[in-house]
Order: structure tokens, then C-alpha cells, then sequence
């Protein structure tokens, strides 16, 4: 029997029940399943990422022009530096609420929005019967496509973040705002990547367990704010270490371990309950 | 070897049970047909056997001693659900390609050959073709991945008579070259009469018939004779349906040997493969439930002569 090589692929083994012990499919297998399936997702977060780091560049350049002075003058409670505040518009601040809300919004619509349908979709349309019948088998299926999105996600998250580290600047300076206030540690540094992981991971995990879209969107909504809420509200005063980057890596460090337990759960379900 | 075996197989879905002790052996490269009504338990023991749901109650093998859902029988099952589900945005290009990439094995070349000669466009969404170009579709894509076990659930339903004969067509091609086997779902007998080599009907999540077609139909007879006779008759035989006219009845017995002596009074006619699954589909609620009638392959039938 002939079988057909695309380039860059290895040639087929043989057919089933003539090969010896079988060996898993390699995961870049999955690499392109993910790809084929999911390109809205795969283009569409990216995209949003890049809009907000397109405004933040533009806008971004023209607020630092403008605050450079006050930037430029210490100490900060001195009354010429308070009139130089006054007098820098107001008219940015709306780019800058509007990004700031995009990004604290970011890591919820993601969850629901493509971390939800990734499995639900497929439990309520009938297609996991397709998927889970195929030779990869449905625990590598599941964890290549979640882990392949949320490394996406979460590298896109970073890097709009480190963005946002300078755009967002003028603001918390005129504001003297803490380093440590929710606007500010929310969206600069790495834990907006994390949040984007669990927020993504928790959309994957409350979709496969629900199996039905709109249900799990409400459910991941609602459960991200609940998390979201009790972080600021209770876990955050009670970190036990200082400073802006000791805090950022705890934060960091558990809301991992929270997605890699949303991950394997939700991989369990998947092995596990029954269609 | 037995392509298909389970030993007191169910399943209970919320405290009720779609299928119960199912003990059944079907040896390799036949074409088994699964009859039975709607709710009978027909898909719940594909999906069992297909690996997409695990059994309550008893045991299932595939390929000889494969557990369904386990790699190797991953690799060497193919089911097409009800249905015959496709991603309906992808592309018939990309549902090619993905389940090139979700196998180990996979012939390229036979499932873009087979396409051209459906006249399936490669260019196409999935979703955009009609319900018998998405049959075709999932069972060429099945049948590209050379599985020894082809499991189709209610894969007729949806088509005219035309591609229904297309499909079937397929299907016994692929048997013949390949020497794959077959379980094949529906509630469509006229077709299956003429494919099928083994039939196994489940009426209520019970099995009521397993067997060979032709041992089947050797080992049944339809009796006439006068409808006052018929209880001396049925103790005498194992009867499985009785239809009574005026003063005749027509019993559908099953007889242990071909050449049993007919009763007295009453004349023996051979059974039609429709008649006979007609007669276990109806008979639903008889006693003959705990004891479903399970003849042996032809070579233990053959044994006992």
C-alpha cells in the first residue's frame, strides 16, 4: 500500500495491528490540530492584545510627551509640580481607564470566550464523538490543545503587560498611586499572565464539566469574579512578603499551581466520566 | 478470534438501565448488524465498544483481547456516530488532514481518491454538505485510517435509497480488500438482510438474538396448523411468536436441529431473515427476555449434528 508524504511529515507507519508496540503520536501533531481547529481563538486573542498594544504605543507616546515635565519633577507634593498635574489634561485619562479596564477584563473574556468552548463546544454538538475516537486518544488530545492555547494566551498576556509598565506610568505617578494598588499590580509585571492562565484554564475546566456553552460562560464569569474578588479583598493583605516583585511571584506562583490543578482536572474529566 | 466480546456487559445512566447482561462473541471479518427499536440500547453498546463510555456491569474486548478505548484498540477501531459528526467550519481539506494528524496511520491517498469519485469538493465546508456527503465524508475518513473493526452507528438513517446502496457499497468493498469487520446499527431491515452476516437484536437493553444469519434462519420454521393445537404444539417446540388467523395459527418456532420432525397436524414452511428479526423485535415482553436465544457460529452448530 502506498501512502501519500507531505514534506516535513515522516513517513507512515504501517497500518494498525502490524506495527509492534505502539508509540504515542508526537505532540506537534496536536500543534497542528489546535492550529486547524482553533484559529479563531489563535487570532483572535492575539489580536485583541495587539489593538491594546497598538493604542497603548500611539497614545502612549503622545501622553509621555505631555507628562514629561511632571514626570521630570520632584518631589511630587511640591506646589509647582501640583499645578503642573492640574494642568496636564484630563482627556487622557479615558485611554487610559479604557486600557487599564481591557486589561483587568482580559483574563474573564478569555476564559469564556475561548477557554469555554473549547471543550464544551464539542460535548454539545456530539463532535467529542469523532475526537475521542480517533488513535492520539482524548487525554493528549485535551491536554495539547489547552496547553498549546494557554502558553499563547499567557506569553501574550506578558508581553502587553510589560507594555503597559510604561504606558500606564504618567497615570500612577500623577495619581501617586502604590505600586501595590489593584489598577497598577493588575496589570503590570507577570500576573496578568497568570490571571489569563487561570481565567483560561478555569473556562476549560467549567466547560468540560458543565458541557454546554452558555451555561459555562456564566459559570466561568461568575466564578472568575468570585476568585478575583477574594484575592483583592482577603489574600492580597495577607501575602507575606514585601515589595512589588516578591508579591508579584506569589501571586504568580499560586494562581500556576490553581491552572495546572484547573488542567489536570479538567483532563480527568475528560479520561474519566463517561459520554 | 473474536473481533467483538462481552461477558454481562450494561450500563446504567442515572439509575436505569439502557443496556444489561449482554453476552455476546463476534469472530472476525463478518458484517454484524445490530437491530433494534429506538431506546433499545444500540448506541449505548457502541459506545461501549468504541470506547467512548466504560461498562457498569461486566466486560467488553475488542480485537481479540483489546479493552475498547485503550491505545492499541484506539488505533484499530474506527466508529462513525450517529449522525456522522463533522466539524461543520472546517474545511473537507482540513477534516482530511486532521484526522490524518489524530492517527497513526493514515492513507492519504485512498481518502482523496474515494472524495473525487463522491464528487465531495476538498474545497468545501463540512458543514455546507448535505447528510449523505457527510455520511460518506466521516466513513471515508474512518476507512482511510485501515481499522480492523468498523463500528457505524445508525449510519443509513440519514441517507436516500440511492446513497444508501453507495454507502453500503463502500462498506463491502472496503470488507472485501481490506478484510475488515463490521458492527453496523439500524432499524432499517430490508437492507441489512442482504449484507449482514451475523445479527444481534437488543429490544429494552436486553439482547434477545445472536447469531449467524443462515444458522439462524436453518434453526427457525414457521408452523401452520389449527389454532386449537397450538398449546399441545408449543410444548413440544420453542415457540417465539404466534399469530392466530381464524382457525389457523402460524407459530415461528425455533428447533434445535433442522431436521426435528414437525408435530402432527401442522406444516412447516422455511422462515424469511425479515420475518424472523421482526418476530424477536416484537416480542418483547415474553419470558423468552431472561433467555435470549443465542445460537452458536456454525462450526458449534455444526458440532452438535
Amino acid at each position: 500500500m502506498t501512502v501519500l508524504t507531505m514534506p516535513g511529515q515522516p513517513a507512515q507507519p504501517a497500518p494498525p495491528g502490524q506495527a509492534g508496540p505502539l508509540r504515542p503520536l508526537p505532540w506537534r501533531r496536536m500543534a497542528w490540530v489546535t492550529w486547524c481547529q482553533h484559529r479563531p481563538a489563535l487570532i483572535g486573542v492575539p489580536a485583541f492584545f495587539a489593538a491594546l498594544a497598538i493604542v497603548m504605543l500611539s497614545e502612549g507616546l503622545k501622553i509621555h510627551h505631555d507628562y514629561g515635565p511632571l514626570l521630570a519633577c520632584h518631589p511630587l507634593t511640591a506646589s509647582t509640580c501640583e499645578n503642573l498635574s492640574n494642568s496636564v489634561g484630563s482627556s487622557d485619562w479615558h485611554v487610559g481607564d479604557a486600557v487599564n479596564i481591557a486589561l483587568q477584563l482580559a483574563p474573564a473574556l478569555i476564559g469564556a470566550f475561548a477557554g469555554v468552548p473549547l471543550l464544551a463546544r464539542e460535548l454539545e454538538t456530539g463532535t467529542y464523538r469523532y475526537a475521542w475516537t480517533q488513535g492520539i486518544g482524548r487525554v493528549r488530545w485535551a491536554i495539547g490543545k489547552i496547553v498549546l492555547l494557554a502558553v499563547v494566551f499567557a506569553v501574550g498576556a506578558a508581553a502587553v503587560s510589560q507594555l503597559n509598565g510604561w504606558f500606564f506610568q504618567p497615570f500612577a505617578v500623577q495619581q501617586d498611586m502604590s505600586r501595590l494598588s489593584a489598577a497598577v499590580f493588575d496589570t503590570w509585571g507577570i500576573v496578568l499572565a497568570g490571571w489569563v492562565l487561570a481565567g483560561f484554564t478555569l473556562g476549560a475546566f467549567l466547560g468540560m464539566l458543565i458541557r454546554r456553552v452558555i451555561p459555562a460562560m456564566i459559570a466561568t464569569f461568575a466564578t472568575y469574579c468570585g476568585i478575583d474578588l477574594l484575592t483583592w479583598q482577603y489574600l492580597r493583605p495577607h501575602y507575606v512578603v514585601a515589595g512589588f516583585w516578591p508579591a508579584q511571584l506569589l501571586e504568580v506562583g499560586w494562581l500556576l499551581a490553581l491552572s495546572a490543578l484547573l488542567v489536570a482536572a479538567t483532563v480527568w474529566l475528560a479520561r474519566h466520566r463517561a459520554a | 478470534m473474536n473481533i467483538i466480546e462481552t461477558r454481562g456487559l450494561g450500563k446504567c445512566y442515572g439509575g436505569s438501565w439502557a443496556l444489561r447482561d449482554c453476552t455476546l462473541e463476534v469472530s472476525a471479518g463478518q458484517l454484524a448488524a445490530l437491530v433494534g427499536p429506538n431506546g433499545a440500547g444500540k448506541t449505548t453498546l457502541m459506545n461501549m465498544l468504541a470506547g467512548l463510555a466504560s461498562p457498569t456491569d461486566g466486560s467488553a474486548t475488542v480485537l481479540g483481547s483489546q479493552v475498547p478505548g485503550s491505545p492499541a484498540a484506539l488505533d484499530a477501531v474506527a466508529f462513525v456516530a450517529q449522525d456522522a459528526p463533522v466539524y461543520p467550519n472546517l474545511l473537507v481539506a482540513d477534516m482530511v488532514h486532521l484526522t490524518r494528524n489524530l492517527n497513526r496511520y493514515f492513507d492519504q491517498r485512498y481518502a482523496r481518491a474515494r472524495l473525487a469519485e463522491l464528487e465531495i469538493p476538498l474545497k468545501k465546508k463540512a458543514g455546507q454538505l448535505s447528510g449523505g456527503q457527510q455520511a460518506q465524508l466521516a466513513l471515508t475518513l474512518a476507512l482511510a485510517r485501515r481499522p480492523r473493526l468498523l463500528i457505524l452507528d445508525e449510519p443509513l438513517s440519514a441517507l436516500d435509497p440511492l446513497a444508501r446502496r453507495d454507502f453500503l457499497t463502500t462498506v463491502l468493498t472496503a470488507m472485501a480488500d481490506d478484510g475488515i469487520s463490521v458492527l453496523l446499527s439500524s432499524h432499517s431491515l430490508p437492507e441489512l438482510d442482504r449484507v449482514a452476516d451475523y445479527v444481534v437484536v437488543l429490544t429494552r437493553g436486553r439482547l434477545r438474538l445472536a447469531g449467524g444469519i443462515d444458522d439462524l434462519l436453518s434453526h427457525h420454521r414457521l408452523l401452520t396448523g389449527p389454532a386449537t393445537e397450538v398449546d399441545s404444539c408449543a410444548r413440544q417446540v420453542r415457540v417465539v411468536q404466534v399469530q392466530r388467523a381464524e382457525a389457523q395459527a402460524h407459530l415461528l418456532v425455533e428447533t434445535s436441529d433442522p431436521d426435528d420432525p414437525v408435530p402432527p397436524g401442522w406444516e412447516a414452511h422455511p422462515v424469511s431473515s425479515e420475518e424472523l428479526l421482526l418476530a424477536y423485535l416484537r416480542d418483547q415482553g415474553k419470558a423468552g427476555l431472561a433467555s435470549p436465544s443465542r445460537l452458536q457460529p456454525a462450526e458449534s452448530a455444526q458440532g452438535a449434528r
